[in-house]
């Protein structure tokens, strides 16, 4: 391989490493707030590119795609009043379940609405054949919007969670859900809101990388594995590790790709689920607390 | 013997009941509902591990399909590979004569030599357990989340493998798998001809299986699982060895599954990718939270319900919707199973909003 190859190869990985750590950033939202794996995190991303490709056809392409990411949005909250509500105080086995089953409503209603076909939504700029030079390499001008997108995402979420005092609410709750409802914060709330938020990142990621990738109804559960990988390697509830995991991982994977079949493409990623989980369960980059998630 | 009899005489009634079964289909018009059923049975097995998994250790697995494909698959190679080509090597020759092989032709005539069942079904056996335990000496130490997304993950790896590999014939699957002479005359074999004895081969299997369970259940290990679940660091802090109890069951549920899966394949005589998906894997979930997580009864009887109704059809293109919706029901409005439901006062406060218990 030369350069220009390996500058090709690099940007596709870091293109689909920056969806996988959007990903990631939707599981840790809901697993700081709740403690949950959010099963259904990759059927999120489905449901907003699908509902962005059908509202397209009656609306111009911003406003189908911001109108998907709301009703997303909704949907997550939605999940969160009906199913996860009434059993918070469930044993971890109970939750597991009851999230893989809403990412099986999810996905099996898209197959009843949306049918089996693959879909697609329009590039953002310019065609499937427009592309832009780079060192020899050549990209689609979608590959930016997918960076600059992601790179928006994790910038307002950062600013979000600092600045505002919702998003000071989720955090103090994901830390002392005790405490921080003495201080005179809601935290069902919260709670409701962290489905949703990450509900609408993972709508909006699916919504950018659909024109790429194409979008079909059951792509949302190798998504929810490698974002779990990503949010594993990367440390739960830590959002800026899973964007350098993500990254690592999407550049490892189309290495491999480069290499390996196509077929065993989902391979790569599970071993290194396997792998993270067997010698470092708390992330590479791991901090104190989360030490303790080993039995 | 009175202890005996409480503990085994639900076994000889239900033996009871299998024959009553079969008598009524054999007399209906529609005698080939006994070949659902005995693949139901089969998959019950797979449950009945995976109760054993869930219910008692408290551990989640969701690649059970997985396990049950390594089982169907290696005996399904096994039996259907032709070794002609390699006829005169030593370890070959060895098998030969100590007549783990068997010659045959194929449909055009050609000669072939292949593992005889016997042999294949314990290679599958053993090499499940093998990759039970090579999974399970890691993963079995995580918590919650992350042993369920290392079994998932697990499932995917099966399924990609297999997809992919030529020799397990990609998508298509490998068929043509002979049948499994079992002992004289008993043989797992699809055909109509052998519907009947298959239908008690099934029922003796897993009957035995429950038999195995329900006795692994009530001894010392039984009760330190039970403890496990309950709660993991009093049952440490008591001397029960929780990691070693945990992976053995592990390993155990794992070969239920492989044993459903080697059986199943020689009865249907193929097995193909689409018994090693997810789905499959969260369907057995499903099945095993309908019969009430701790209950081997439960679990026994909605596998092979819930899989006859599948296999008949009658949940239509809703199939995979049915069993999510049932999970998610089952662990909102009744965590026991369906078999102790009738907790309609918790289920109404529950509706209502109200904070339970």
């Amino acid at each position: 391989m030369d350069f220009t190859q390996v500058l090709q190869y690099c940007l596709a990985g870091i293109t689909v490493g920056s969806v996988y750590a959007i990903v990631a950033i939707g599981f840790n939202i809901i697993y700081s707030a709740t403690g949950i794996i959010n099963f259904a995190q990759g059927e999120f991303l489905i449901v907003g590119a699908m509902t962005a490709v059908s509202l397209h056809h009656y609306m111009p392409l911003p406003m189908a795609v911001l109108l998907a990411v709301a009703i997303t949005a909704v949907l997550g909250g939605l999940v969160e009043l009906v199913f996860i509500r009434r059993v918070r105080d469930a044993s971890v086995l109970r939750l597991i379940v009851i999230t893989i089953g809403v990412s099986i409503l999810l996905r099996e209603g898209m197959l009843h609405v949306w049918d089996e076909q693959v879909r697609g939504l329009p590039y953002f700029t310019g065609t499937s054949l427009s592309t832009i030079g780079l060192m020899g390499a050549r990209i689609s001008p979608q590959v930016l919007w997918v960076l600059g997108v992601c790179t928006v995402i994790v910038t307002a979420l950062t600013l979000f969670f600092k600045l505002t005092l919702t998003g000071r609410a989720m955090r103090a709750c994901a830390d002392d859900r005790m405490a921080a409802r003495l201080c005179g914060i809601k935290d069902s709330r919260m709670v409701t809101l962290s489905f949703m938020l990450s509900a609408a990142i993972g709508a909006l990621a699916g919504c950018v990388i659909s024109p790429l990738t194409q979008t079909q109804y059951d792509m949302g559960a190798p998504l929810a594995i490698k974002g779990f990988t990503v949010a594993i390697l990367g440390g739960l509830g830590n959002s800026m590790a899973a964007v350098v995991a993500g990254l690592l991982l999407g550049l490892l994977e189309t290495l491999a790709v480069s290499q390996l079949p196509v077929a065993y493409k989902e391979v790569v990623s599970i071993v290194v689920l396997l792998l993270v989980l067997i010698f470092r369960p708390s992330g590479l980059f791991a901090r104190r607390e989360t030490s303790a998630l080993r039995a | 013997m009175n202890k005996h009899l409480r503990m085994y005489g639900p076994v000889i009634a239900a033996a009871v009941a299998v024959v009553v079964l079969q008598l009524a289909l054999s007399a209906s018009h529609a005698p080939y509902y006994m070949t659902q059923v005995t693949m139901s049975v089969y998959y019950a097995l797979v449950v009945l591990g995976l109760c054993l998994l869930m219910g008692y250790a408290g551990q989640a697995s969701l690649g059970h399909a997985g396990f049950f494909a390594v089982g169907g698959y290696t005996a399904a190679v096994m039996t259907t590979c032709n070794l002609n080509a390699y006829r005169d090597a030593a370890l070959i020759g060895w098998c030969r004569s100590v007549g783990l092989l068997i010659e045959k032709q194929d449909l055009y005539g050609h000669p072939m030599l292949c593992f005889s069942p016997w042999p294949a079904c314990i290679t599958a056996l053993v090499l499940t357990g093998l990759v039970a335990l090579l999974i399970g000496v890691p993963v079995i130490r995580l918590k919650g989340h992350y042993l369920a997304m290392a079994t998932l993950g697990f499932g995917l790896i099966i399924h990609r493998i297999v997809q992919g590999a030529q020799v397990f014939g990609q998508a298509d699957g490998i068929s043509n798998v002979p049948p499994f002479q079992l002992f004289g005359d008993l043989e797992v074999n699809g055909r109509a001809a052998f519907r009947v004895q298959n239908y008690y081969i099934a029922w003796t299997v897993a009957l035995v299986a429950l038999v195995l369970a329900i006795n692994l259940v009530h001894s010392r290990v039984g009760r330190a699982l039970r403890s496990i679940h309950e709660n993991e660091e009093a049952a440490h802090s008591l001397g029960v060895n929780t990691y070693r109890y945990k992976l053995a069951t592990f390993v155990l549920s794992a070969l239920f599954a492989a044993m459903g899966g080697i059986l199943l394949t020689h009865y249907n005589g193929s097995i193909g990718p689409s018994e090693v998906s997810v789905m499959k894997s969260v369907r057995y979930v499903a099945i095993v939270a309908v019969g009430g997580m701790a209950n081997l009864w439960g679990a026994m009887l909605m596998g092979v319900l819930l899989s006859f109704l599948s296999l008949r059809g009658v949940f239509g293109t809703y199939d995979d919707l049915v069993f999510g919706a049932i999970l998610i029901v089952m662990m909102l409005f009744a965590s026991e199973g369906l078999l102790r439901m009738p907790n309609w006062r918790a289920l109404r406060a529950r509706l209502q909003g109200k904070p339970h218990g």
